[in-house]
């Protein structure tokens, strides 16, 4: 990690930190700081994507501002996180990218939409893209199956390789080492990750979010999204089973496995976004960098978006409707793919890598 | 709303830890309830903002506590850093008081957890607040604000009318501005000490006190303590004491806290401004020693000391604030110190040639001393050799002041004459004297501040309602 403006706030918040202490029992980020005493960048760059942003430290800091120390260590993290996105994503001139990450990603899904939609419209006549098409193979009467193949195989493929090299460079920089890799750190950090353990606070009474109350709220939407992301993707993995293993071709009935697993997905997608952008409305602002709320916002629209057009999509399959709507749903899809390595998703990916950093490294 | 016509039935002054749980309890047995904090809401609390712990009496381990901790031990502990100036009655009541208080304050919105970092000796008989005092003061103002206690914030109490006793209404200033007279069937003093009062401090301590650094709030003026006296309120304990450490001299005025703190001066050795030594850096444990460096340090010149490690001392303490003076010689190092270079390298030279070989092990009172030199060293002494070399400046920080008002059982204030007041009650640092008369017990201000808090509060709400 680069050295930053917000690099050194945080080194000097963390000065302070390991000199107090008193937030101990709130998260990962003390016991981890209190394992050192001097700070390199890589350490920082650990801790600040460590950091869940719960808040707690903030509210109980006796050096929050006004008090002249300035201590508001979700706010620094924060600053610091979104530069480490940039720091390590690949390939590098794409770092800019995370510059008004916010415009960045909208643009892209527009610019993608855009795309599909003129594709689609080259591709087919007005007679097949507004005729209702039913049964086996309906889908691919609009978008020719090995075009959709391509696009999606392309496009994620494409942000998978580029999300392991994000990684990579975060965790080389964090200082962590595979030959130390133990199982039962794993299996920790994992636990740590699935569960959102810190956002859960020491009792199950969850984080300071979105204001000094204690409450589950952001980690319940946090799992549906989550959660509706991961039944949404075993959809598509059982759907391409299906079609290539059992050559059973989509659309799938209503009570097919991938169906069901798409639609409860997306019920969640709908609900963990819209939720998480409730909260943010009416959460404190003053322990985070306005300057990201872009970046925030952009990346939960866009995940419920892509989901409310999947489900408006397989409830009107049957219609004349579809050719449209499927148009659309594949340009917020593909987007999503070509935007994950340069959006918000990535802080699910550094701060499991900085929870498996901290097992391996502190005391069992 | 706070509505300043009427007559609340108890009107808490002051808004810590002591204060609020008066505020609570009073609320909780029906009184109407108005707190008046001096400080603006982002530093309500007094010096609980800055507390971590409460000493708990308690029988078996606890979720946060190991062990057990008698009332005969704390009291022991207690008698041995009074040496017996405290009221026995008092004392037992708090320690007592102490016994399963966690369930109480849990309830309450607090919350705990094992002993921090660095704290193991505290783990069996200090309680830590999750998140700090500041954390505790939030949930208390939660639950205070929920229960419907009502809350100035900025709002100085100047005077008491009390009548023979009987204390009839208070004039405040809300904001700065001009006095009104707030009434109420009962008053609560919990506005604690006056450390914060540098012309108070001056009484004892004359221009020294200009270079003393307050740790904690900067609004414990001691307005009321004084405004109480002046009306025939009993004092209790030393007005000329207060409780010092030595922190680190870059330290701000008011307000620095827990992290100004140095915990190398064992490791050490600490010179004042000519380069000498002055006192036996390694007497004993820090914990046992830190409460006495304040005094060594304010009584030195111009009250400044340098404490003075080596590279091998680094890692042997608690990290601070502010990093330590650095520099690859001893001159270097006085120069950086604007000390006379000479002087410091002479006390150095000295004290190296007098340390004995020993096997230094910070765990235990070691066998690393000096021998013929005064004042010695007599334990953890190492050869100050190895560079680079490191100082920190001290300054003394004065955490409380030992003078309040004496109380009864009911935590009412004793007047002239030994009569308690029939309606004023005074709990937390302005009476925390009764019971710690003189020196430091860890965690001891908490506990006294919670358990006549709620005697305060709960014999205020009884005394409205008569």
């Amino acid at each position: 990690m680069r050295t930053t403006e917000a690099l050194v706030d945080a080194r000097s918040a963390m000065e302070i930190c390991n000199a107090c202490r008193y937030c101990e029992g709130y998260c990962a980020v003390f016991p981890a700081m209190e394992l050192r005493r001097t700070f390199s960048n890589g350490d920082l760059s650990y801790l600040a994507n460590l950091c869940h942003n719960c808040r707690g430290c903030y509210y109980s800091c006796q050096y929050a501002p006004p008090h002249e120390f300035q201590i508001n260590l979700p706010k620094t993290f924060a600053e610091l996180r979104a530069e480490t996105y940039e720091e390590y994503a690949w390939p590098r001139p794409l770092a800019r990218l995370f510059h008004r990450n916010g415009l960045v990603v909208s643009l892209i899904t527009a610019i993608g939409i855009a795309l599909i939609m003129i594709g689609t419209m080259l591709l087919q006549s007005n007679d097949v893209l507004f005729a209702r098409h039913q049964g086996e193979g309906a889908f691919y009467a609009v978008i020719p199956h090995n075009v959709m193949v391509a696009l999606g195989g392309a496009t994620f493929g494409y942000a998978i390789i580029a999300l392991i090299m994000g990684f990579l460079n975060f965790w080389r920089d964090a200082g962590g080492k595979m030959a130390e890799l133990k199982p039962q750190s794993l299996r920790q950090a994992f636990a740590d990750a699935l569960t959102l353990r810190y956002l859960g606070g020491s009792k199950g009474e969850g984080c300071a979010y979105p204001d000094e109350a204690f409450s589950n709220a952001r980690r319940v939407y946090h799992h549906f999204m989550f959660y509706g992301f991961m039944l949404a993707f075993a959809a598509t993995a059982v759907a391409t089973i299906y079609d290539y293993v059992f050559g059973w071709v989509a659309p799938y009935g209503y009570f097919s496995l991938p169906v069901i697993l798409g639609t409860l997905g997306g019920i969640g997608l709908l609900i963990g976004p819209a939720g998480l952008l409730w909260l943010k409305a009416k959460s404190d602002k003053t322990p985070a960098p306005a300057s990201l709320m872009g970046m925030d916002v952009a990346f939960l629209v866009l995940l419920f978006m892509t989901s409310l057009t999947g489900l408006v999509l397989l409830a009107f399959r049957e219609t004349a409707a579809m050719g449209i709507l499927l148009a659309i749903h594949l340009g917020f899809v593909l987007s999503l793919f070509v935007v994950l390595p340069y959006s918000k998703f990535v802080h699910g990916l550094y701060r499991t890598g900085a929870l498996l950093r901290h097992a391996m490294e502190r005391k069992h | 709303m706070v509505d300043l016509a009427k007559t609340y039935d108890v009107l808490v002054v002051g808004g810590g830890n002591a204060a609020l749980c008066a505020a609570i309890t009073a609320r909780e047995k029906g009184a109407s309830v108005l707190i008046l904090e001096h400080a603006p809401k982002p530093f309500r609390g007094g010096n609980s903002r800055h507390t971590r712990n409460l000493r708990c009496m308690h029988t078996e381990p606890t979720e946060v506590l190991t062990e057990a901790y008698l009332e005969e031990e704390y009291w022991d502990d207690l008698m041995r850093v009074t040496n017996g100036v405290t009221d026995e009655r008092l004392a037992r009541m708090a320690i007592r008081g102490s016994n399963g208080v966690g369930r109480w304050m849990e309830a309450r919105g607090v919350r705990f957890q094992p002993s921090l970092g660095g704290t193991l000796n505290l783990s069996r008989t200090n309680a830590f607040f999750l998140g700090g005092g500041k954390a505790l003061v939030n949930a208390y103002y939660a639950t205070a604000e929920r229960l419907g206690v009502e809350v100035l914030y900025e709002t100085e109490v100047l005077d008491l009318e009390i009548d023979k006793g009987v204390f009839q209404w208070a004039t405040v200033s809300c904001q700065g501005g001009e006095p009104v007279k707030v009434r109420a069937k009962t008053v609560v003093a919990a506005s604690g000490g006056f450390q914060a009062n540098l012309e108070w401090l001056k009484e004892y301590w004359g221009e020294a006190a200009d270079n003393f650094i307050i740790r904690g709030t900067p609004y414990n003026k001691g307005r009321m303590l004084r405004n109480l006296l002046d009306k025939g309120a009993t004092p209790v304990g030393d007005p000329r004491q207060c409780h010092a450490v030595a922190i680190d001299a870059r330290a701000p005025q008011f307000d620095g806290g827990i992290v100004t703190r140095l915990d190398c001066v064992p490791f050490s050795i600490v010179v004042d401004k000519n380069a000498q030594r002055f006192y036996d850096e390694g007497e004993d444990f820090w914990p046992k020693r830190y409460a006495i460096w304040g005094r060594l340090v304010a009584q030195q010149p111009d009250q400044i000391a340098y404490a003075i490690i080596d590279s091998k001392a680094v890692t042997l303490f608690m990290p601070s604030v502010f990093p330590a003076v650095q520099a690859d010689s001893i001159g270097e190092l006085a120069a950086k110190l604007g000390l006379d270079t000479q002087a410091l390298e002479n006390t150095v030279a000295q004290y190296n040639a007098a340390v004995r070989p020993g096997n230094f092990d910070n765990s235990i009172l070691d066998n690393c001393a000096t021998e013929g030199l005064t004042p010695p060293k007599t334990h953890w002494a190492r050869r100050i050799d190895e560079a680079p070399y490191y100082a920190y400046p001290l300054r003394p920080g004065i955490t409380f002041t030992y003078l309040g008002v004496k109380v009864d059982e009911q935590a009412r204030v004793v007047m002239e004459g030994g009569k308690p007041a029939k309606n004023i009650f005074a709990t937390g640092e302005i009476m925390a004297g009764n019971v710690l008369g003189k020196g430091y017990l860890a965690g001891l201000g908490m506990t006294i501040g919670t358990v006549f808090g709620r005697i305060a509060g709960e014999e205020a709400a009884k005394n409205a309602n008569h």
